[in-house]
């Protein structure tokens, strides 16, 4: 199945990401010929074959809750596009 | 020989010898860089007045007879997504050009530690998303042995400082071969380690699940050293793995008895060009003239690598690249709008189209509908990796063959095909996906002139086998000490 320009649309949107009209264009065939690539993981046969995340046993880390010192709010916020006081500035999300 | 083309093991010796001060070795770096990287483009930020302050401060204290570390005043150029406090680290990504991190990575402090100068900071593809470095959003980086040709990447400004005689030593990031794979094109020594062996504290993330920090040097004694002093285990990194570092440098001249070396079959297919398959097979006899045993082995699942690869690679970048949102740091867009529009706008303006691709490629792995068939499937197949690699590693010790299936390609060959250019990576990303040690050392070159790699691969944790499997081959051969002839 080729991937088309709606569904790429519908990716980008679900990243948050603004395309343009001849972005879309561009990267639909790009896209397509990736997924039709990978698509050929469909041949190998994981039966049986648990997931993996991740190459090492590792799973939760835990360490002692010990407070430390940590960024300043100017140090925090020193690279913040906008801010405001000690926040950072966005646009109303309620009226 | 210029003081700038000695190997750092040789600079260390007279460093420490007293012969020669950093201030002098910095001083010839900068003056190198002055000369030729308007030619190379490796440097995006290089701060002549700081790199010689730290220089200074190292030369005092060998002068009021402290000890020195590791790295006696050599100077170590920094790959442009590892923070350094208060220094621009841009990931060669407009989204990030103004950025200065608060926090300093902890291979830059383990560097500075060891009496490193960090030496600026080098271009990359913008993210650590590319193999020729030509996805930086603010320049190219040349291959200083033949400038119309690409340095590899993603860390081709490391590499490619490194080959210029910019810098002795410096630092790069593998996510799926980008340490490697522009070593092999820029006829230097590149390590990736094991996951886990070095933490990634301070590097900006692209797939966490891959992506280790490694050296870049003219020989394999410079790679040890530079490994000695970043690896080892930090708390702020929960995947960094607490055991015990080996002594690189010590048992580094000692062959490996007995040494079994593998070679996969696979990795000699269709693809692969003639001249570097040549300088590979002569690899090989140089390892059975030194008494090794070549093992012929199979990696089945091999074929799958470069699709489960950019399965995984890519849902994690857009997991790990959705904090980019216009708020916190990087570019925000100046339209005024909504939130859900701000993120998007200032997301559409910063990123790059090779970041854009893979963040669009890994939502859609991730997408409901089709994750199932994409990202779990990429799992399965990289638990098959992993298997593949556990087997023959009970009957080799090393795994040898090409680093890159071909000599450096030109500028502009492979940009408007990215699937061409993944395709690239071939011979590198299993490591990564299976989490273990692998390097690429100068092998050979082709008639035009142009650097071959050869990688060894080792289990996890076996950088000391790799290390001196690799100081065998070099020891035998005198292609690390060919230096690319600039003007």
């Amino acid at each position: 199945m080729k991937l088309t320009e709606d569904q790429v649309r519908w990716v980008a949107h679900l990243a948050r990401l603004d395309l343009s009209t001849p972005e879309i264009t561009a990267l639909t065939p790009q896209l397509a010929a990736i997924v039709d690539y990978v698509d050929q993981l469909a041949q190998l046969d994981t039966q049986g074959i648990e997931p993996l995340a991740h190459a090492l046993p590792v799973h939760n880390v835990f360490r002692d809750d010990e407070p430390t010192p940590s960024l300043t709010v100017a140090e925090a916020l020193a690279n913040a596009p906008r801010k405001l006081g000690d926040c950072y500035a966005v646009p109303a999300v309620m009226d | 020989m210029n003081l700038t083309q000695l190997p750092a093991s040789a600079l260390v010796s007279l460093l420490r010898r007293g012969e020669v001060s950093s201030r002098l070795l910095t001083q010839a770096c900068l003056d190198a860089c002055q000369s030729l990287d308007s030619k190379i483009g490796a440097f995006l930020h290089l701060d002549a007045e700081a790199v010689l302050t730290a220089a200074d401060a190292i030369d005092a204290r060998r002068a009021r007879g402290e000890p020195l570390g590791l790295l006696a005043g050599l100077p170590v150029a920094i790959k442009d997504n590892l923070c350094q406090k208060g220094v621009p680290t841009t990931c060669a990504s407009k989204m990030l050009a103004n950025f200065r991190p608060p926090y300093t990575a902890h291979v830059v402090e383990r560097v500075a530690a060891e009496d490193g100068v960090p030496f600026g900071k080098t271009n990359l593809d913008e993210f650590a998303m590319g193999s020729s470095t030509e996805n930086s959003a603010f320049q190219k980086t040349r291959n200083p042995w033949d400038l119309e040709r690409i340095p590899g990447g993603s860390s081709g400004g490391s590499a490619a400082a490194v080959a210029g005689c910019l810098t002795p030593l410096s630092l790069g990031s593998d996510t799926g071969g980008s340490i490697r794979q522009p070593a092999s094109l820029c006829g230097i020594v590149g390590l990736k380690p094991s996951y886990g062996r070095v933490s990634r504290y301070g590097l900006v993330a692209f797939a966490s699940s891959l992506d280790q920090v490694g050296p870049f040097a003219h020989d394999v004694a410079g790679a040890a050293l530079l490994l000695q002093t970043i690896a080892g285990h930090d708390r702020r990194d929960s995947t960094s793995v607490n055991q015990p570092v080996p002594d690189y440098m010590a048992s580094l001249e000692t062959p490996l008895a007995g040494l079994r070396v593998g070679v996969a079959r696979e990795f000699f297919g269709p693809g692969l060009d003639s001249e570097v398959e040549q300088a590979v097979r002569n690899s090989l006899e140089v390892y059975r003239s030194l008494g090794a045993t070549i093992v012929d082995v199979t990696l089945p699942t091999s074929p799958h690598a470069i699709a489960t690869y950019y399965l995984v690679a890519t849902a994690e970048a857009s997991s790990n690249l959705a904090r980019y949102d216009g708020v916190h740091y990087g570019h925000r867009t100046a339209e005024k709008t909504n939130l859900i529009n701000l993120y998007c706008k200032s997301r559409g303006e910063g990123f790059g189209a090779e970041v854009k691709r893979r963040i669009m490629l890994g939502t859609y792995a991730l997408s409901s509908g089709y994750i199932d068939a994409y990202y779990t499937k990429a799992l399965k197949a990289r638990r098959l990796i992993l298997n593949d690699f556990n087997r023959i590693f009970a009957s080799c010790d090393v795994l040898a063959g090409p680093t890159a299936p071909t000599a450096a390609f030109k500028l502009g060959e492979k940009a408007s095909d990215p699937l061409s250019m993944y395709l690239s990576d071939i011979y590198t990303i299993s490591c990564n996906l299976a989490g273990i040690s692998g390097l690429s050392i100068p092998c050979g070159f082709t008639a035009s002139g142009l650097p071959i790699g050869l990688q060894l691969q080792g289990p996890a944790m076996a950088e000391e086998t790799v290390l001196r499997a690799a100081r065998m081959h070099e020891k035998a051969t005198a292609w690390h000490t060919h230096r690319p002839t600039l003007s």
